[in-house]
């Protein structure tokens, strides 16, 4: 059963990665991209990450992607204003990225200590809100009242260059 | 579930995001292929941290190993929260001085 849900997320994340690439629209990219999100928080529910698959889909898929779509509709972009690259500049990235993947995924099956070494899934209890909350807020406090100021510093920094001069 | 198999698909949505970046011309969409790797990077960070526990848990029943992997995904998710909205600010700036997202006006980054 497990297997069957690993597979089915990983084509869904997969085709809707491509399919974010390939559409025209850019509204369309943002609810493909929303759709690689639910996939990825359905392997967290799957590795019992609870937490990450709750706050992932609330940051990414609520408020991040949501950003995304005002500023695509504030720029009223369509189709017909995309701008496109030339056909070969396109294909040359593509060989590029796909040389890029073999080369890790040869490094990957030659990589020894990988060899029979398994995630835990559907149990083990370090993803649960208690251990973590318990790990952030004891060991993790100093960089995690670190991440208050630089959220500070970027909303002073997105009023500051998105204000009109 | 072996590991390789979450490295395999961890490195394809890497790769498209990659890819996502180097074929497209709309800032947009290249700042949501750059959203696309963090995504990969964090579900391999917390497979790995799965792979961790699941070897500590044998020797000590108690253990809390690997759960920094987890708290680095969630400190990943808090600077892609901070990056997305400095980023989109610059481009809300861009469009309004050149009414346009490609990011080849971007080249001189003068005028």
């Amino acid at each position: 059963m497990i297997e069957i849900l690993f597979f089915f997320l990983s084509a869904l994340a997969v085709f809707s990665a491509i399919m974010v690439l390939v559409s025209k629209n850019p509204v369309h990219s943002v609810l493909w991209l929303i759709a690689v999100f639910f996939a990825i928080s359905g392997h967290y529910v799957l590795l019992n990450a609870q937490f990450l698959a709750i706050v992932n889909l609330i940051v990414y898929a609520g408020a991040i992607m949501v950003l995304f779509l005002f500023v695509i509709m504030l720029m009223n972009l369509n189709t017909e204003t995309e701008p496109q690259k030339h056909i070969w500049m396109k294909l040359a990235g593509v060989i590029s990225g796909g040389c890029f993947l073999m080369m890790l995924i040869s490094l990957v099956r030659q990589a020894v200590e990988m060899g029979g070494r398994k995630a835990m899934m559907a149990e083990g209890d370090i993803g649960l809100i208690k251990n973590l909350g318990k790990m952030l807020f004891s060991e993790y406090v100093v960089p995690f009242e670190i991440t208050s100021i630089l959220f500070l510093s970027a909303m002073v920094g997105a009023v500051v260059i998105g204000k009109k001069h | 579930m072996p590991i390789q198999y979450y490295i395999y698909l961890c490195l394809t949505l890497f790769s498209i995001g990659i890819i996502g970046v180097l074929t497209r011309r709309n800032a947009i969409i290249v700042f949501m292929c750059v959203e696309l790797m963090l995504n990969a990077v964090n579900l391999l960070l917390v497979a790995f941290s799965k792979m961790h526990h699941a070897t500590a848990v044998v020797g000590d029943a108690a253990t809390n190993a690997g759960i920094e992997g987890q708290l680095f995904v969630f400190f990943i998710m808090v600077v892609a929260a901070a990056e997305v909205s400095v980023g989109l600010a610059i481009i809300v700036m861009m469009y309004r001085n050149t009414h346009s997202v490609d990011i080849n006006f971007l080249n001189r980054l003068k005028n």
